[in-house]
């Protein structure tokens, strides 16, 4: 593997890392803030519950999501430093933003939130909980603005070779960031709504099987049992509702993501689709047979739905659809079939570029991510339905499923980045063939690459965050079974003896 | 006073924030066995930056967003050529945070004595790499035309840069020191005030052996002026922390920080990065500013984005503003 290699490995494997913590995060502290909300206007002890629990698997992931972000970060400079040198006049701004307006909120507030539960007054308290909720709402979206700037350069002019920043507010309100910024959202939404579900699902099946298709308010058990089976049926629903809406939200967005990529990155999605050669109308491929194999389409098989895809591209069922073959020459005739000779681009100086992204990687990456994010959302239904008016499933498997299904919002995120991302090769910052941007600003991945930096050195900080991140998940992981198995009363101390509180504790939930 | 310049004061003082801010808890962290004897002692002492740590990492995380946004060419060249000492902060930073997030998830003396090690081994090498960079950066690194770095790793080790790593480490250690004998109340507050007397001044040595060559190497007549304000402050600061006055004598600390700061960033200019092989190849503040219009853009944001923050994060220092002991510290609540 060669210098570039390697630091693409290392942003790939480090960015689906960290978009398996932001998820959960956004979502569950949006969720969270509102079951305090719930509590704070009701002053019923079940919203309260339902706080403290979810709120500390919340914060066991949010530790993740902060650390690896930091890495997210400085790998800009440290492994992409042509890149930065090239785009820091544009993408910079969004990042800073994002550190002063979004970052500094989170934390700060975050810290208010958890050490301030008896220093704070309720309400003070809860507007800490929203403000650094909203905040890494606010946080995504800038960084999505500079992600979209990459897919969909505006707000520029394009002088000495070099953009700069023309109208923040064109970047800013990129129609790239206006789709990409709800369907990411709602994805959040998702990942937390399964995860409500799959482990209020467990909780109800470990500690409150005999309440199954029962009344749960049942004589032989205690008040506390009883109201801790409320809690979990309730979350058990609040978490389907919000899987069902967000994937409503998901399939709009998507759409119009997908209209905008086929108008800004038309190989992206030929790539997507595995259409080899332009169609009109051309049909929606199901499932491919045959060798999706790397630049050659040729030979694909596909089973598809005919006019889908000219309905998706744009919104007519017999428009034409252009294929990679075509693509191919048009953005070989608009941006050269070579790379520069030049010795700073090592292996590929001079070399033919390829303008196909890696077949096999966006036209499954696509599907997996449609695919898994449609099984997420009809387990949600299927859910909403068992459990309507205080019933529950009997049935063995019906738990392990419910617990499974946590891991599909989270196969369908990762795997819509990776084809977001892998379908926007050879470039790093993608041409507008169809000018809607600024045309002719584009940057290929193979001269972003940091130039003075060697593969020995990133190979290094491939393995070294590998290996941490691999640690951390396990830690991570035991820590959230050991709540999750802990259930309420691990998180909530019963209540002390009227007047035994201590007039002058500093701290009311320390580390 | 032209916009790139500006920018050069605003990311000098988001160094002076992460610096003074970030300085103490990672001397905290340095300290945690020296000090703290006993676990709910340490329990103590980590939950006197409790709240506050997080919000006060992510001034370093602004100082390299603002130095992207400002100048790019200066973030591409200090992070790319000290790419190792990054990695190796990047996983302290990691191992750091997590650790202090996890410590008390459960229960057991194992579990803590394990991420103990982390809070300690993460909080010495921490400041030791950011001495490293931050002074490396003030004295140049091996750069070609291009801001790419000549040469091995071993570059960026100089005697100013290691004097540099020594320096923020002993800083931190006696700011800690000065932050728990603020922070706390009983025999640890003694035991750490007692600390801050006795080792301080020779702990502080690094320090001001980095001034002196800054001075003598780059400087010039008006960075005499903080480097004496630096010595002044802190010498004030011990007398004022031998008489038990712990505040005034914290920001003191402050202030000579920030004459420090202020000086070494005052030598730089109007450079960002010397090149140490050729100075026209230096990295200059005209030269790697983004353009005027971005620059306009990120001080409206910081305009308002910045009082703000020192806003509620000072309320945040005022809401936990009570000095704790061991008898403060909660009951650990965790699932068995």
């Amino acid at each position: 593997m060669d210098l570039l290699d390697i630091a693409r490995w290392q942003f790939g494997i480090t960015t689906v890392y960290h978009f398996l913590m932001v998820p959960l995060t956004i979502g569950l502290s949006i969720l969270v803030a509102g079951m305090q909300t719930a509590w704070y206007r009701t002053g019923d002890r079940r919203y309260l519950k339902m706080t403290k629990f979810w709120g500390k698997l919340m914060l066991i992931n949010f530790a993740m999501g902060v650390v690896t972000g930091i890495v997210q970060e400085f790998q800009f400079g440290m492994s992409w430093s042509a890149y930065s040198r090239f785009v820091g006049d544009v993408f910079g701004a969004p990042l800073a933003m994002e550190g002063i307006v979004a970052f500094f909120v989170e934390s700060t507030f975050l810290g208010l939130w958890i050490f301030g539960w008896d220093r704070l007054s309720k309400g003070v308290h809860l507007a800490c909980a929203w403000a650094f909720s909203l905040a890494t709402v606010a946080s995504a979206y800038f960084i999505l603005a500079a992600n979209s700037w990459m897919q969909h350069p505006v707000g520029i002019v394009f002088t000495d070779g070099r953009p700069r920043l023309d109208s923040i507010w064109a970047v800013l309100g990129n129609n790239t960031v206006l789709a990409a910024f709800p369907h990411t959202v709602f994805g959040c939404f998702a990942v937390a709504g399964a995860f409500l579900v799959g482990i209020s699902a467990w909780q109800i099946w470990k500690h409150h099987r005999d309440t199954v298709g029962k009344n749960p308010d049942l004589a032989g058990r205690t008040d506390e049992q009883n109201e801790d089976r409320k809690v979990w049926h309730g979350s058990l629903r609040l978490g389907a509702w919000v899987g069902v809406i967000a994937f409503a939200g998901l399939a709009i967005s998507g759409d119009l993501q997908a209209k905008l990529m086929f108008e800004q990155q038309p190989m992206k999605m030929a790539s997507a689709e595995a259409l080899c050669h332009t169609e009109q109308p051309a049909g929606f491929s199901i499932f491919a047979v045959g060798d999706v194999g790397r630049s050659n389409c040729e030979d694909v098989k596909s089973l598809t739905v005919p006019y889908l895809l000219s309905y998706l591209a744009n919104g007519d069922i017999h428009s034409e659809v252009k294929g990679v073959q075509q693509l191919i020459g048009e953005y070989q005739a608009a941006y050269g079939s070579h790379y520069p000779d030049d010795p700073r681009l090592g292996p590929y100086a001079g070399k033919p570029i390829d303008y196909v992204p890696n077949l096999p990687v966006t036209y499954w990456g696509f599907r997996f991510m449609i695919g898994f994010g449609a099984v997420a959302a009809a387990g949600a239904v299927v859910v909403l339905w068992l459990t309507r008016k205080g019933r529950y499933p009997k049935w063995r498997w019906w738990t392990p499923l419910a617990v499974l299904s946590i891991a599909t919002p989270y196969l369908g995120n990762s795997f819509g980045w990776i084809f977001t991302e892998m379908g926007r090769q050879p470039f790093v910052v993608a041409p507008n063939p169809n000018p809607s941007g600024v045309d002719g600003v584009f940057m290929y991945t193979a001269t972003a690459v940091s130039s003075g930096v060697t593969p020995g050195e990133m190979l290094t900080s491939l393995i070294g965050l590998t290996s941490i991140y691999g640690v951390l998940a396990v830690i991570e992981v035991f820590l959230i079974v050991r709540y999750v198995r802990g259930g309420i009363a691990g998180v909530l101390p019963p209540e002390p003896p009227e007047g035994k509180k201590e007039s002058d504790e500093a701290l009311s939930f320390a580390y | 006073m032209d916009l790139p310049t500006f920018w050069f004061c605003v990311i000098a003082l988001l160094w002076l924030g992460y610096l003074f801010l970030e300085g103490f808890d990672f001397g905290v962290g340095m300290l945690l066995p020296f000090l703290g004897r006993e676990e709910a002692e340490r329990r103590v002492m980590i939950n006197t930056i409790g709240p506050v740590w997080d919000g006060n990492e992510v001034w370093l995380i602004v100082a390299a967003g603002a130095t992207f946004a400002a100048f790019p060419g200066w973030y591409a060249s200090l992070l790319s050529t000290a790419y190792l000492p990054f990695l190796v902060l990047l996983l302290a930073l990691i191992g750091r945070g997590v650790a202090f997030e996890y410590r008390g998830k459960v229960d057991s003396d194992r579990w803590r004595r394990g991420w103990d090690t982390v809070i300690v081994l993460a909080s010495w090498i921490s400041p030791l790499v950011v001495g490293l960079v931050l002074s490396a950066n003030v004295f140049g690194l091996p750069l070609d035309a291009n801001g790419d770095r000549v040469g091995s790793l071993l570059g960026i080790f100089s005697l100013p840069s290691v004097v540099g790593a020594l320096a923020v480490c002993g800083f931190a250690l006696v700011h800690g020191a000065f932050f728990v004998t603020l922070k706390t109340e009983g025999e640890l507050r003694v035991r750490a005030r007692k600390f801050a007397l006795r080792l301080g001044v020779p702990l502080l040595l690094p320090v001001t052996a980095l001034v002196l060559i800054a001075q003598f190497t780059q400087g010039t007549a008006w960075t005499w002026v903080p480097l004496v304000l630096a010595v002044l402050a802190a010498v004030a600061g011990f007398l004022r922390l031998r008489g038990w006055r712990d505040g005034q004598a914290f920001a003191l600390q402050g202030v000579a920080l920030a004459a420090v700061v202020v000086g070494l960033f005052g030598t730089l200019w109007p450079n960002v990065l010397p090149s140490n092989l050729d100075p026209a190849w230096s990295l200059s503040v005209a030269g790697t500013a983004s353009s005027p219009y971005t620059l306009t853009v990120i001080t409206w944001v910081a305009a308002f984005g910045t009082p703000a923050v020192l806003v509620y994060q000072g309320w945040t220092y005022w809401v936990f503003r009570k000095r704790i002991g061991t008898k403060h510290i909660p009951k650990v609540h965790a699932p068995s």
